[in-house]
């Protein structure tokens, strides 16, 4: 046992203190920080707002366009000629002209730069409302504060409510679960092939270097197999808690040292209720705001609903045990081949369950009860991805009791497998070997 | 009798098609140099793989001071594989340090012993170099102080000598002395026969995964002797193949100023001495001596001579 241990510290410390451990601990946050600070910064960015200048020659738009953040509109009724070529020198960045007509639904947008997407279809918003306003009365003299209030109170609300066995209720969002399981499973991916990988590498490495037969001559083939695993593991768990760890560090610090960049939403919202004044529809829009807060509340609510300690310790039973059921077979890999570049065709069968499983997972999150979702969320090959898909949207105890009961008699099982193999293997140089004489290997004696 | 250490009972490993030890049966004396001999495949590695208990025998026992060979012999047992290496990125004393505590020894002491084994071949100053920065030779010198590192009371050395220039392998045979006279058993393998007569006071040769000769040295360079004789006769002026006639078969023969050198195989049924009292009315003998075969032409006409094996 002393000397597994000894094992681990030897694997876990090269690891931990190669430079391509720190440069990708330090780089990997950095980069997933960026992933959320980036599309911030670019959104406040593009904010530069357009000046537009209004020639309306029906008067049903005056005054009545709504202005925003990235749009701003003023009046004139100078002659459009002259308009085209002085509005430049007037500080505005194009023109919208209706010209007069019967159905003034018809405009023109002139201007020398090309007006971003955003601005052609709030002009079209704006205007839509408006002239929808101005028949609804003229035409039908109906108010369009009283429909929108009907509207605020016919507001269909179907919440999605689900219940266990006895009855009892639990809030749920769809949309929150699918993230937050296929956020699970696409981790636990890429953590079994990253360092699954490396603890192949490992072996090769100790093979190719031929310092395998003086270590196996002090400790058992096995103990080295275990204590290069479980070290890896280690180094894995090191470097995914770094990377949660420093990306929440370094967001927060950005959000708290720029906050008027990460305060978007309030800004607005002031925005908004400054416009109110100018506009009749004021309560109008604060129905929305209320009706959008109430959205954003419910999404809340459900994630307080979902149980994080449960569902991030099941998570690490399955982060830990999936890497461990397949890092048994990458290590007996390593132990059949002399250079990575042989590995190839022995690599592929142990991956197709992995690929096939990610690939499995778009499906489970539409059906995460069904037959299918069940049986692969219970086969080890393919559980520790498809249950962390199927977590969040609630699996029954015996059933994830089941599962994790197979995965490590699974791991027992590949463990056996791989060690008869890996045994073998580290101790024979040469030819690479085909699967018929791996599969003689395990018939030999210790 | 002598004491023995080492006792393997026909021990048998089979491999797929291939039966790498058929039956091999070794004695190793206590505190005695044991060289293990044969052409490469022969099955030495298995058999030196079985004591290190890296692998199991299919059949057989193996004895061990008296006991049956268990894990906790491990610690007693010293080895030197043929295929060795180290971590190329680790350094050196890390490293040396790491076997060390593989092998049981507490890291203080590893530091203490190290110490005095870096400084012994001269090779302090490597201590924070990395291993891949070594060349072959200094590695090997690396391995062989991981190898003695816990004072093993037996020794496995596989090939030692490759890789080292002749001024190393010197030192080296010097140390494997050393140990010895400090009271160490050692086996050892290899191809270089001038090795095995300096060193080995036993051997065993194993050829196709059985062993065809055991003993020591020196009996066994008796019982291969072909009665040769090398003979140098001063003023020596006789028809020498008629003077032998019936006595001595004359392989060599040949003259330089006033002296003859000759290389006799005598026939089974005559003597030295009936050799001499023929010669010696004849000329001034100035040396007569029985050429014993070397280890090399034992080794290669039990090899080769299939026949006679059978016959072992």
């Amino acid at each position: 046992m002393r000397k597994i241990l000894l094992i681990i510290k030897r694997e876990y410390f090269t690891r931990v203190k190669k430079k391509s451990f720190i440069i990708m601990t330090i780089l990997g946050p950095i980069l997933m920080a960026s992933l959320m600070i980036v599309p911030i910064f670019i959104a406040k960015m593009n904010d530069e707002s357009s000046k537009i200048i209004v020639l309306d020659e029906n008067g049903i738009y005056i005054n009545k366009l709504e202005n925003n953040p990235d749009i701003s509109f003023e009046y004139t009724d100078i002659y459009i000629e002259d308009l085209k070529t002085s509005y430049i020198k007037m500080g505005y960045d194009g023109i919208l002209y209706i010209p007069h007509n019967s159905m003034p639904n018809r405009a023109y947008l002139f201007s020398e730069k090309q007006l971003g997407l955003g601005v052609k279809s709030h002009i079209q918003n704006a205007m839509k409302y408006n002239i929808d306003n101005y028949f609804m009365e003229q035409l039908f003299n109906i108010n369009r504060d009283s429909i929108k209030a009907l509207e605020q109170n016919t507001r269909i609300m179907l919440e999605q409510r689900k219940i266990d066995q006895l009855g009892q209720e639990k809030e749920s969002s769809t949309e929150l679960s699918t993230i937050l399981g296929m956020l699970g499973g696409v981790i636990i991916y890429f953590f079994i092939f990253m360092f699954g990988s490396q603890v192949m590498r490992g072996v090769i490495e100790e093979k190719t270097s031929r310092i395998i037969e003086v270590v196996v001559s002090s400790i058992k083939p096995f103990q080295l197999m275990m204590g290069k695993i479980v070290g890896i593991a280690l180094v894995g768990l090191t470097q995914f808690i770094l990377w949660v760890f420093l990306t929440f560090a370094i967001y927060t610090g950005f959000s708290m040292s720029m906050p008027e960049y990460f305060e978007g939403k309030t800004e607005n919202n002031e925005l908004v209720s400054m416009d109110n004044k100018f506009y009749p529809e004021n309560v109008m829009m604060e129905s929305t705001v209320q009706a959008e807060n109430g959205e954003v509340q419910a999404i809340i609510d459900s994630i307080k609903s979902i149980n994080f300690t449960t569902i991030i310790l099941i998570f690490l039973f399955y982060f830990i045990g999936g890497y461990l059921f397949y890092a048994t077979s990458f290590a007996a890999i390593g132990s059949a081949v002399d250079n990575e570049a042989d590995t190839q065709q022995f690599v592929l069968p142990v991956t197709v369950p992995l690929i096939f499983a990610l690939i499995m997972a778009q499906f489970v999150t539409n059906n995460p009860n069904g037959q299918i979702a069940f049986w692969l969320s219970i086969i080890p090959f393919t559980s520790p991805i498809i249950m962390m898909v199927r977590i969040p949207f609630g699996v029954p105890v015996n059933e994830i009791i089941l599962s994790m009961s197979l995965l490590v008699v699974g791991f027992i099982f590949a463990t056996w497998l791989a060690a008869k193999i890996y045994r073998t293997g580290i101790l024979m140089y040469g030819k690479k070997p085909s699967y018929r004489e791996i599969i003689k290997w395990l018939r030999y004696k210790n | 009798m002598e004491n023995i250490i080492l006792k393997t009972e026909d021990i048998v490993k089979q491999y797929a098609n291939h039966r790498a030890l058929d039956k091999v049966s070794i004695s190793v004396p206590q505190n005695s140099i044991y060289g293990l001999l044969g052409p490469n495949g022969a099955g030495k590695t298995s058999l030196i793989r079985i004591i290190n208990q890296i692998t199991a025998p299919d059949e057989g026992k193996i004895w061990f001071k008296g006991e049956s060979l268990k894990s906790k012999h491990i610690g007693m047992i010293g080895y030197l594989p043929e295929e060795r290496g180290l971590y190329k990125k680790m350094k050196v004393g890390e490293q040396a340090i790491y076997l060390s505590q593989l092998k049981g020894v507490p890291k203080a002491v590893a530091m203490k012993r190290l110490k005095y084994w870096f400084e012994r071949f001269e090779i302090e100053n490597w201590w924070n170099k990395k291993v891949e920065e070594l060349s072959k030779g200094m590695q090997q010198k690396v391995q062989f102080i991981v190898t003695i590192i816990h004072e093993p009371e037996f020794l496995i050395f596989d090939e030692p000598f490759s890789g080292f220039d002749p001024i190393n392998t010197e030192i080296l045979k010097q140390e494997i002395l050393r140990l010895k006279e400090n009271g160490a058993t050692i086996i050892f393998s290899t191809h270089n026969m001038s090795s095995v007569e300096e060193l080995c006071d036993n051997i065993a040769l194993i050829d196709n995964s059985k062993k065809i000769l055991e003993g020591k040295v020196s009996d066994i360079k008796e019982q291969y002797k072909e009665n040769r004789y090398s003979i140098c006769i001063q003023d020596f002026n006789q028809d020498i193949h008629k003077l032998m006639e019936g006595i001595a078969k004359v392989e060599h023969c040949e003259l330089s100023g006033n002296k003859t050198n000759l290389r006799v195989k005598l026939f089974e049924n005559s003597s030295s001495n009936e050799f001499l009292h023929k010669i010696l009315p004849h000329g001034h003998i100035s040396f007569f001596n029985e050429i014993l075969p070397s280890m090399n032409d034992i080794f290669i006409s039990n090899v080769q001579d299939k026949d006679s094996i059978k016959v072992q």
